[in-house]
């Protein structure tokens, strides 16, 4: 018979945590929402229900119907097309985001705590100062420079979470290369790569993945933010957060046209949340239910330590 | 394999914490270090193996088989630790990594120093799992750490620690987190261990009832230095120092009577 360890690499096609974490309520419900995001994303590139940037003069304030599900804007611009269509920017902000904040979060986070001590303690200091930077400053100054665009605020925003994601992996690689099990490594004759790969960041990941997933939700508050502000993506690509920021003026003559790119934000940082959470349990083995017949064995272990 | 340490000195922060500790180990010998907490028997350890925590700096001389140890460079310290010394530590609840199987932690050294393939990983792993007699090879070796006893866990850690059939074995308190009936099995598992590989064997712990129970010699260490050292049977019937008196007497305080020792 053969173990979980040899199933795993003899099955590389259905990864184990993907099954865990559709093992739970939280992550079966964020995988669909963020699925959800991924084919609506990819749909838009090719067909919206209408399109999104056309002006009805005729049609201004409508209300929900057949034609208009979620009603038109005040230039009568139909916003469920338009929702449709900018899921594309959210999805593309929020995944691109993640990217640079982890990149940025987990290089600070490394040489912020394994290098020698000089260096080690001029990188936290610089990751200080980095994070008193509000993320909007980075951003309006990037806009300045370089012009308002998705890549300002991918940048902008990635190095703003980054820098917090390297203060959290900082403290949780200093605490787990001093356990026991790195020096035992070490004992072993790993090498500091093996050690990182091996035993470092399996063991930071828990507090990495958690950190990322709110990143990704933070990134999607973030472009809505800057975008309502005017300094998000340039106009013509379509933004939940514009959308926002014009519905808003008229918040108070034609209040449920506000709830429609509201929910959508709000649904899509719930389910990069819930997933977030899901993973996080799905790469512990310890928080994973026990089967094929581990039971006997944690029975003991409870009983003898 | 021979372990000589000569006038080893250890600092941390101008503190000298060891302070001129020497012994010889011949090849095949049971040794043990004793002392109390604080005495610099776990910090010699580390000290061989080249792992001193940051801010600690290790002078003196400690050869392996003749050759000088200190003050090589890390990689080829690296090459030493795992292949040519093996290492258990005191608390087996924390020396695993909790989210790797058994199987894969058992190999580790293999893979490092004896170019074991991926395919070869599951064989290797139960054979070493049989060698420290744990339960249900086969299927202990897909079980994660929390999975098993303490007792188990250490025996994990023995088995990384004799995977490459070292010719040195380091144990830093090795039956201080076990009750009493699984510290019998443990150290008798050592010695079984020990002749089967003709390896030497030094053996850290402030337990004189079990150090006499798998080392022939002894060192006594206080405050980083050197007390007394001899045989375990002489140091056992004539303890010269107040220190070693003490030790003594704290074996007997367990109900243990030294005729009954020695054997094992």
């Amino acid at each position: 018979m053969s173990t979980a360890t040899t199933r795993r690499r003899r099955a590389p096609g259905a990864p184990d945590w993907l099954r865990e974490v559709l093992r739970r309520p939280a992550g079966v419900i964020g995988v669909v929402i963020i699925l959800g995001l991924l084919i609506v994303a990819a749909v838009s590139l090719f067909w919206t229900p209408q399109n999104p940037f056309d002006v009805d003069p005729f049609h201004q304030w409508q209300g929900p119907s057949a034609k208009h599900p979620f009603g038109t804007t005040g230039t009568g611009q139909d916003i469920f097309s338009y929702l449709f269509a900018g899921t594309r920017t959210t999805v593309a902000v929020a995944f691109l985001s993640s990217v640079v904040a982890a990149i940025v979060g987990l290089a600070f986070g490394a040489l912020g705590s394994l290098t020698a001590r000089r260096v080690r303690e001029s990188i936290a200091v610089l990751i200080d100062i980095l994070i008193a930077f509000p993320t909007l400053l980075i951003a309006i100054m990037l806009a300045a420079v370089f012009g308002s665009s998705l890549w300002t605020v991918v940048i902008a925003v990635g190095i703003g979470f980054g820098v917090n994601i390297a203060r959290v992996s900082r403290g949780e690689i200093r605490r787990v290369a001093r356990a026991d099990y790195v020096v035992a490594a070490q004992a072993s004759g790993s090498g500091p790569w093996r050690i990182l790969r091996e035993h470092l960041l399996p063991n930071i990941a828990p507090v990495f993945i958690v950190q990322l997933s709110l990143s990704a939700a933070v990134a999607v508050l973030a472009e809505a933010g800057l975008s309502f502000l005017g300094y998000g993506v340039s106009s013509a690509t379509p933004s939940w957060g514009r959308m926002l920021s014009i519905l808003q003026n008229y918040v108070t003559i034609y209040p449920a046209t506000v709830v429609w790119p509201g929910l959508a934000i709000t649904i899509t940082v719930l389910g990069f949340n819930l997933f977030g959470d899901a993973l996080r349990e799905a790469t512990d083995p310890r928080l994973r239910r026990s089967r094929r017949g581990a039971g006997d064995a944690g029975k003991e272990a409870t009983r003898v330590s | 394999m021979s372990l000589d340490v000569n006038d080893l000195v250890i600092e941390i922060g101008g503190r000298r914490v060891v302070d001129g500790v020497g012994f010889s180990v011949a090849a095949g010998q049971r040794f043990g270090l004793i002392g109390e907490s604080g005495s610099g028997k776990s910090l010699t350890t580390l000290a061989i193996l080249g792992l001193l925590p940051e801010g600690a700096t290790a002078t003196g001389s400690i050869r392996l088989d003749g050759e000088e140890l200190l003050g090589r460079p890390d990689r080829e310290l690296a090459a030493v630790r795992g292949s040519r010394i093996g290492t258990v530590f005191q608390d087996p609840l924390t020396a695993l990594n909790p989210l790797r199987t058994i199987g894969r932690q058992l190999v580790e050294p293999l893979e490092l120093h004896g170019g074991l393939r991926r395919s070869e990983r599951h064989d290797a792993a139960v054979r070493l799992a049989e060698l420290v007699r744990l339960p249900d090879p086969e299927r202990i070796v897909g079980r994660y750490p929390h999975q098993l006893s303490g007792g188990q866990r250490q025996r994990v850690a023995i088995g990384i620690a004799v995977a490459c059939r070292p010719g040195l074995l380091l144990a830093d308190e090795p039956t201080t987190a076990l009750d009493v009936t699984i510290q019998a099995e443990i150290l008798a598992l050592f010695g079984r261990l020990v002749s089967e590989t003709d390896a030497s064997l030094v053996f850290v712990t402030h337990d004189l009832a079990v150090l006499s129970q798998i080392a022939t010699d002894v060192l006594v260490l206080a405050h980083g230095r050197e007390v007394e050292s001899g045989p375990v049977e002489q140091i056992l019937a004539a303890p010269r120092h107040e220190v070693t008196a003490g030790l003594v007497a704290a074996a007997r305080a367990t109900s243990w009577r030294p005729a009954e020792g020695g054997a094992a």
